[in-house]
């Protein structure tokens, strides 16, 4: 976000609009993001996930880190999502949305929300991050491609692994166990 | 605003709490699940966010992030496998009335 028009003032405010996209971003991603936690209707909250997901591959976007804003809309969106959706509608029961959504000790799980919330703010505010420049730099995503082929090429190979060992556990575990020929009790 | 990296590590880390008051509140195991996710992605824009802003990690987060993004699409797999697995015999997605255990 280094071209003139991001760096120009919105008229009538104080902020640049790099920092008015920033805050709709943010507070659509922090209003999706609630929506997936407070909505009674759990079809909802998988669409309000999917809004979340897109919100912050925008705001990897506005990091200037291209690439990962495309696995995000690739991965979480694409398939994650869908993923999710299709669970969901695999385990609705037919009474519909539950009467009790949360749990009785709720209470507690909001409770300590919001203490680590505070907490982390104020560390995250209060430390002078060593090495932080004023502006964002732009991930290449040649140099990307070079270094995660180079110098990364064994946790590459690890995790491909590791994603076929989950599709195929994936598979064993909600697979239907069809009662086979002479094991079929009687 | 948009040029600090605090307002990115503020909004991850209010992003990471939501997520972890749904993963304690809720009571349908997907619901959790997709709490995990947005824990994921809190931790996710963290990392991208130190990358954005300090010079020595700027390629080195993108990369550990696609990394996050590989392992979290895994889990999603087998955590939804795993549910549906249950939901088959147990007629139930939530959590609390998986209490053959406690019996």
């Amino acid at each position: 976000m280094t071209n003139a028009l991001a760096g120009a003032a919105v008229p009538g405010l104080g902020w640049s609009w790099a920092d008015l996209l920033f805050l709709v971003l943010a507070a659509v991603m922090l209003g999706a993001a609630l929506t997936v936690v407070l909505n009674r209707d759990i079809i909802r909250s998988g669409l309000a996930m999917i809004v979340a997901f897109a919100a912050l591959a925008a705001i990897y976007v506005m990091l200037d880190a291209p690439l990962v804003a495309a696995a995000q809309v690739l991965v979480y969106i694409g398939a994650i999502s869908i993923l999710v959706l299709f669970a969901i509608m695999l385990t609705q029961t037919k009474m519909g949305p539950v009467r009790l959504v949360f749990h009785r000790q709720a209470w507690a799980g909001a409770l300590a929300a919001v203490v680590l919330a505070g907490i982390l703010i104020a560390v995250v505010t209060g430390t002078a991050w060593p090495d932080v420049v004023g502006h964002q730099l732009h991930t290449a995503t040649d140099a990307l491609a070079r270094m995660l082929f180079d110098n990364y090429v064994l946790p590459l190979e690890v995790v491909s692994v590791l994603l076929l060992a989950a599709v195929i556990g994936g598979v064993f575990l909600a697979r239907r166990d069809e009662p086979r020929g002479e094991e079929r009790p009687q | 605003m948009s040029h600090s990296l605090d307002a990115y590590l503020v909004l991850s880390t209010l992003l990471f709490c939501i997520g972890m008051f749904g993963f304690l509140a809720r009571r349908n195991a997907i619901a959790m699940l997709m709490s995990i996710e947005l824990m994921l992605n809190a931790v996710n824009l963290t990392i991208v966010a130190f990358g954005a802003f300090v010079p020595a990690l700027t390629v080195h987060a993108s990369v550990i992030a696609l990394m996050v993004i590989a392992v979290a699409a895994a889990e999603a797999t087998v955590g939804l496998a795993i549910v549906i697995a249950i939901f088959r015999n147990r007629r139930t997605p939530l959590v609390d009335e998986y209490d053959t255990m406690r019996e």
